[in-house]
């Protein structure tokens, strides 16, 4: 099983689950910016976070064979803070760079006027920089958060196709898959989603623009619930087109919309396991 | 490594013309560097250069960028590394002893030094490094063999290593082998060496 977490805080995590993730056949992941558990007070605070995650963080990666991408934002909670507002003048510099796939985690934690202006601002500048979109929904007033969210993303005029709208749930799924943009779940050991209930919304909404993730960030949290959700899948009937579909190519040819996806030279090829028929991860588990 | 070659082997990148549009712009709008400086790996590729040993298309098309500048050099090698991932920064740390800059951009080596990032602790020990006062090039030498950075990678390593080196080195290896681990051998040669070299202590 071939893994590509499509939004992972790994700043948040140990070198031990890199090694943890490998064996479990994670081979690309995306860290998408966002808070840091203790609110920051400066844009500079900033700017060292985006360095890590243009640096350190795929330095720390690449020891377990692990390629690391990032999205750069300003996120929602801390663009209410006018002490953080002026990273919003430092983001087109890190929209440059390789490894840089999307703008995001960008959207609304609690629907206020400068969360507005924030959104709207950086949805402008995903179009400006020609790259996609990772939209995060509020975790207080979902459903309404969402409608709101689809507006504002409509209204920027950039493609529904370049945007993912993350940590959906069974309230929020239909109004986004109607929207045409992409689907994001955060799979929690007992929250957001969990593999049961994503097996189920697979069922019912099928497996295109469904995009799985571990989120893993400050909470309790496991990186290896996208593995335990291909198992899942495995478990109720799906094959391993299907797994390899939702945890591997669909985020690929999400990010890969950036034009920036370089996964050369990953051991990714897949070979059939003698005993089982399975494919196995050529290296991996 | 001279500007030239490094072009001469760039010759058969996939879009060698964006390259020319990109070091002519450079010579005359110094500014533009900023965004072909990122765009350089995308534009260029990350493929080893088979004329220039040691070399990928983006380290060679970056430091090209950086000699094309018509002056500030210091200036822009500075902002570029600080604002870089660290690919650019490894290609600023590569640019530095083909630039007129003097000892301007030792503080670029401290930087890359402190990092435990391998590539950019490599990239801080090429020629440049003649500016490193000694003791710190020997700590940045002792760091490569702590993190296993191999020492082909440190310029001028043999004719700069000296008996301080040697006692730190020896002293590594005493502690390494307390533990029941060993030195990487390209350091344990290089200590054999300096220990021949040096007179014994009465």
């Amino acid at each position: 099983m071939r893994i590509f977490d499509p939004h992972i805080h790994m700043t948040s995590r140990t070198t031990d689950d890199y090694e943890r993730m490998a064996a479990a056949g994670v081979r690309a992941v995306v860290e998408p910016s966002f808070w840091l558990g203790q609110p920051r007070t400066s844009a500079a605070s900033f700017t060292d976070y985006f360095d890590s995650l243009i640096g350190w963080e795929p330095f720390r990666a690449g020891q377990f064979g692990v390629r690391h991408f990032a999205t750069v934002a300003l996120n929602p909670k801390e663009a209410n803070d006018p002490r953080c507002r002026p990273v919003l003048d430092l983001l087109p510099r890190y929209l440059d760079k390789d490894a840089v796939v999307a703008v995001g985690e960008i959207g609304y934690d609690s629907m206020t006027p400068e969360e507005d202006e924030a959104f709207a601002a950086q949805l402008a500048l995903a179009v400006a920089y020609d790259l996609p979109a990772l939209v995060h929904t509020p975790h207080r007033d979902k459903a309404r958060g969402c409608e709101r969210t689809l507006a504002v993303v409509a209204e920027s005029g950039i493609d529904a196709g370049r945007v993912v709208v993350d940590h959906l749930n069974e309230v929020t799924v239909k109004l986004v898959r109607d929207s045409g943009c992409w689907l994001g779940f955060s799979i929690y050991p007992d929250t957001k989603m969990t593999p049961e209930r994503m097996v189920e919304l697979l069922r019912e909404y099928g497996t295109e623009r469904m995009l799985v993730n571990s989120a893993a960030d400050w909470g309790r949290s496991d990186p290896l619930l996208t593995r335990a959700t291909g198992e899942a899948m495995l478990s109720a009937g799906f094959s391993d087109d299907d797994v390899d579909q939702v945890l591997w190519r669909n985020p690929v040819e999400f990010y890969g919309q950036s034009g920036r996806l370089d996964l050369s030279d990953l051991d990714v090829a897949e070979k059939v396991d003698p005993q089982t028929g399975n494919s196995i991860l050529r290296g991996g588990s | 490594m001279t500007p030239d070659s490094l072009r001469a082997a760039l010759g058969g990148v996939p879009d060698p013309d964006w390259l020319d549009t990109a070091l002519r712009r450079v010579a005359t709008e110094p500014t533009a560097i900023t965004r072909l400086f990122s765009a350089a790996g995308r534009r260029c590729g990350r493929g080893a250069l088979p004329d220039a040993p040691g070399w990928t298309a983006d380290d060679a098309a970056r430091v090209l960028l950086l000699t094309a500048l018509p002056g500030d050099h210091a200036t822009y090698a500075a902002s570029l590394y600080q604002h870089g991932d660290a690919a650019e920064r490894r290609a600023v740390l590569r640019a530095l002893p083909l630039l007129p800059i003097g000892a301007a951009g030792v503080p670029l080596l401290h930087d890359a030094i402190r990092t435990n990032d391998t590539r950019l602790v490599a990239a801080a020990l090429g020629p440049y490094a003649r500016h490193l006062d000694p003791a710190a090039w020997r700590q940045a030498v002792l760091k490569c063999v702590f993190s296993g950075v191999p020492l082909a990678a440190v310029a001028d390593l043999d004719t700069r290593a000296d008996g301080e080196l040697a006692a730190m080195l020896a002293a590594l290896a005493a502690e390494r082998h307390a533990a029941g681990r060993d030195l990487p051998a390209d350091a344990t040669d290089l200590l054999d060496r300096l220990t021949a070299a040096l007179p014994r202590e009465a």
